[in-house]
């Protein structure tokens, strides 16, 4: 009987033992089609863009456009606006999220879960949504934060504009901080007590403590966000196009649309990108080299345990800080949409008589627009996160695995949108799948093409963690017990992945329903989803019906982000990408 | 002893911590002379880390006080905060801070201490001579091995001078070659400088290397504070004995300074502060202070064992010997050269200098 067993089944064992053909390869074909995928998504449009900037809308080889894009003063100044707008929204950010993230990571302020929380709020939140609250509430003089203060104080003017330089920073820093948050609490988590406790028995006090050793640990890790953030705020175009449009200041973003606008200037648009995107290009590399520098991997042989650092009455001032920063970037925005959503006329406030909930059924029932860029925000974005999530792990694994040939060169294309601002990647791929043969503008294909290429990175990246968190020997058992790739892929590797590939899914998702840059070219009439659709119902000034098609679409994102919270567990929107 | 360490340096008097109705350190008494080396040597669990970070400042005692030079740091009333207790720690993790480099590391209690920059610079100098390191000095901890990173900690935590020098676990990172070495390094180091030192360890064999006292902690309170050679030689309790090298643990009849062991012939005297005679006490008996064969010079007869089971380690032989009369069996380690089949008779002899009886 044992015989039987232990004895290996001679013809299996023939039939194992013969090499299989190279076409018969699975590797081979998932490179193939990876590859191919690839070069549509991401490298197509980057060249489509480098080239269309260099010729003539016929075809002629030429520098005119870069003349005509960067050779007009007014131009010029909307690139140095946005400088100045990236520098003065790294500077709130930072003074937002870094001490929250000290207070959440190393404090014993009360109630540290509930502000982690209200960051994952303001980070769910799509920006131009909060643009459209903060309109609402400090527009120069119907805002209700300017009223209550003419009803408080008495005196005729409000002191708030949201329409300014300093109002539009404000409002990008709100619901950008939780990018800076969540770099430097990831690095102050990895901070071990001990070397805290190392300075306090070597005569440091808290104060020093927290200068010397703790700050300066998180230091590559906030100059990296800094980095982020500043690019984040320079390619940003929600926001700018609710508020920098109405105060007047041109911005490169808000310049490029322009370009879009009748007469339609796609080599100019690309002219334009081009120093846009060297400038993210070059911060990115230093930002990869900043956090990548040696000796400030925190080392230590055991972790050590982690106490919160006992900071005594400043518990309470860090407290105020993040309920205030909670009460402005969420609770705040929030109550005005849904009182906005429910009134007759916004402006009114809460008269009776005001109080209504035809928005809701205008936007059900009636007004199609509306419903349908709802239905289209949902289906693209899950689309998007369904294709980000299967190709995702199969770079992931490809390439980390090394299973494919060139696993270097499979990465670096699916990582490379990263360095390019959504809209310039949108301009890129007009020029490419726009016009014939592909045909491709205003289908809801060219929005889940745009998306997709826009956060694979974000797939690629957290799919990448996960597989490197694997041990490789749990694969190689299946490999040696005679399992072939597939195999592995579909017994181990997924079953142990299912959380995160779940969690990336919503990842993905939610940052879907926020997009607006790369969208806002490639929608046609049919394919209009929620961001566009905002834009035009801001300019009607309809914002009863907006603010009720934005506290639905929240209300969808929030119910995605609890169900995800669930399944994939509590951080797994914050954790820090690469 | 000469005159400078016989003054206290550090005291723990009646020192308890509890956690809800658990006690973790109970009613722990120490006395430290100045320069002297006392090792916390337990299980995982004893207390022993958790006496450490109170004398460190970092935990709060429940009862009891903690004085230096006869001034109390931690008691009911307050406890001084670790930056102002003028200790030093080297950690388990070593804590070495990855942005500063291997001076700046050092450096860093003289900076706080507000030493003046040359001071600071000559001193760390020094230091990082004494640790062999000065050819790393602008080096950051990433690029150490383990073995430089520890030589860093101790560097750091001696150039200050400490009051007190506090070490939690240093070597259990280590492998064991560079554990052996380090150790010695301490214990070279500590005969140097002469700090008055709280060494941490589950490991004995760490513990005899470094320590002048070792005072062995079971759940929280402390079973005997000695010098290794009395530890391993007299020990108190059954714990101590099992847990500082191999022992039989056996019940014998002790009176008049002398003890007898059921089935084996023969009475070996003990050690002249026995406790008073009983019918049944706790005794412990060395393996390596048993012989097989013929009776070794001082060695007295025990009488004839069978060999019931035996392991050959390569220094030694492992068996388990059992009186051919019956009775309790005994493991006995004897040299390589000594061959007996399972089931063969010999002779038993014992080295009184192994025996101890226990409390």
């Amino acid at each position: 009987m044992s015989e039987a067993v232990l004895a290996p089944a001679p013809l299996r064992a023939a039939a194992l033992r013969r090499a299989p053909h190279r076409l018969a390869d699975p590797a081979f074909w998932l490179f193939a089609v990876l590859i191919a995928l690839l070069v549509l998504l991401v490298a197509n449009p980057v060249v489509r863009l480098v080239w269309d900037s260099f010729h003539t809308a016929d075809g002629a080889w030429s520098l005119q456009s870069y003349a005509t894009a960067l050779g007009n003063a007014r131009n010029l100044q909307a690139l140095l606006n946005s400088l100045a707008l990236g520098a003065a929204v790294t500077v709130l950010t930072l003074a937002m999220g870094v001490p929250l993230a000290l207070a959440v990571s190393r404090s014993n302020m009360p109630a540290r879960g509930l502000a982690h929380l209200s960051v994952l709020a303001a980070f769910v939140m799509p920006n131009f949504l909060g643009a459209i609250a903060w309109i609402l509430l400090a527009g120069p003089n119907a805002g209700w934060l300017n009223r209550l203060w003419i009803e408080l104080t008495g005196v005729d003017k409000g002191p708030f504009n949201i329409f300014s330089f300093w109002g539009l920073a404000f409002v990008i820093a709100l619901y950008t901080y939780p990018l800076v948050y969540v770099f430097t609490k990831a690095a102050l988590d990895l901070v071990s007590t001990e070397l805290e406790d190392a300075a306090a028995i070597h005569g440091a006090g808290k104060f020093q403590t927290m200068v010397r050793v703790t700050l300066p640990l998180a230091l590559p890790s906030i100059v990296g966000a800094s980095i982020l953030i500043f690019l984040e705020a320079i390619a940003l175009y929600g926001t700018p196009a609710l508020i920098a449009i109405p105060a007047r200041i041109n911005l490169a973003t808000t310049q490029l649309v322009s370009f879009f606008q009748y007469p339609l200037q796609v080599e100019q648009a690309a002219a334009f990108s081009m120093p846009i995107l060297l400038l993210t290009i070059v911060m990115l590399m230093l930002q990869r080299r900043l956090l990548a520098r040696r000796g400030f991997v925190s080392v230590s042989g055991k972790g050590g345990e982690r106490r919160p650092l006992d900071i005594g009455p400043w518990r309470w001032v860090l407290l105020a800080y993040a309920s205030l920063i909670g009460l402005l970037s969420v609770v705040m925005p929030l109550v005005i949409l849904v009182m906005a959503s429910l009134s007759k006329a916004w402006g009114r406030g809460l008269a009776s008589g005001n109080l209504t909930l035809g928005n809701y059924t205008t936007i059900f029932f009636e007004q199609v627009t509306v419903r349908n860029a709802i239905v289209n925000t949902l289906v693209y974005s899950i689309a998007t996160a369904l294709i980000c999530v299967v190709m995702g792990i199969c770079i992931a694994y490809a390439t980390q695995r090394r299973v494919t040939p060139f696993p270097a060169v499979v990465q670096g294309l699916a990582l490379a949108p990263v360095a390019v601002p959504g809209l310039i990647m949108a301009i890129g791929l007009y020029a490419a799948y726009a016009g014939p043969p592909f045909s491709l503008y205003g289908t809801g294909m060219l929005i889940v093409v745009a998306f997709t290429t826009r956060f694979l990175p974000i797939a690629v990246t957290a799919c990448a963690a996960a597989v490197r968190s694997l041990n490789p020997e749990l694969e190689e058992a299946v490999r040696v017990l005679g399992g072939g790739r597939v195999t592995v892929l579909a017994k181990v590797v997924l079953p142990l992945l299912k959380k995160t590939l779940v969690g990336v899914f919503i990842l993905v998702f939610v940052i879907c329903t926020k997009e607006l840059s790369t969208a806002v070219f490639l929608t046609g009439p049919a394919s209009r989803v929620v961001s566009v659709l905002t834009l035009d119902l801001s300019e009607q000034g309809n914002y009863e019906t907006l603010a009720a098609m934005g506290v639905v679409l929240v209300v969808i994102t929030t119910l995605v982000v609890a169900a995800g919270m669930r399944v994939a567990g509590r951080d797994f929107m914050l954790r820090r990408g690469g | 002893m000469n005159k400078e360490h016989s003054m206290s340096k550090l005291q723990l008097k009646n020192i308890c911590k509890t956690y809800g109705s658990t006690a973790v350190v109970d009613d722990l008494s120490l006395d430290l002379r100045a320069g002297e080396l006392v090792t916390l040597l337990g299980p995982s669990g004893c207390g022993k880390t958790t006496t450490l970070r109170m004398i460190a400042g970092f935990i709060e005692l429940s009862a009891g006080t903690i004085e230096v030079d006869g001034t109390e740091i931690s008691g009911a009333k307050r406890t001084v905060p670790p930056e102002h207790r003028g200790m030093s720690m080297i950690f388990q993790s070593y804590a070495i801070w990855p942005n500063m480099t291997v001076a700046e590391n050092v450096g860093f209690g003289l900076k706080v201490r507000r030493t003046s920059a040359d001071e600071t610079q000559r001193r760390v100098g020094e230091m990082l001579d004494v640790v062999h390191l000065s050819h790393l000095a602008h080096r950051y901890p990433a690029e150490l091995s383990g073995g430089q990173q520890q030589r860093v900690a101790l560097a750091r935590a001696m150039v200050v001078r400490p009051e007190v020098l506090l070490l939690d676990e240093p070597l259990s990172n280590l492998d064991a070659n560079l554990r052996e070495e380090m150790a010695n390094e301490i214990r070279r180091l500590h005969d140097e400088f002469r700090f008055t030192t709280v060494y941490v360890t589950h490991d004995q064999s760490e513990a005899m290397t470094i320590s002048d006292r070792i005072a062995v902690l079971n759940l929280g309170k402390l079973e005997q504070i000695d010098t290794p050679w009395n530890l391993y030689n007299r020990p108190r309790t059954p714990f101590v004995a099992g847990f500082i090298g191999r022992t039989n643990l056996v019940t014998g009849h002790l009176r008049a300074g002398q003890v007898t062991l059921d089935g084996f012939g023969g009475t070996v005297p003990v050690q002249p502060d026995a406790p008073r005679d009983q019918a049944e006490a706790r005794v412990s008996i060395r393996p390596q202070s048993l012989h097989l064969g013929a009776a070794a010079h001082g060695a007295l007869p025990m009488g004839r064992v069978s060999v019931v089971s035996r392991t050959y380690l390569g220094e030694y032989w492992d068996y388990m010997v059992r009186p051919v009369d019956g009775g309790e069996a005994l493991k006995v380690h004897a040299p390589p050269s000594s061959v007996l089949e399972i089931g063969h008779e010999s002779a038993l002899s014992i080295d009184p200098a192994g025996v101890a009886v226990l409390s």
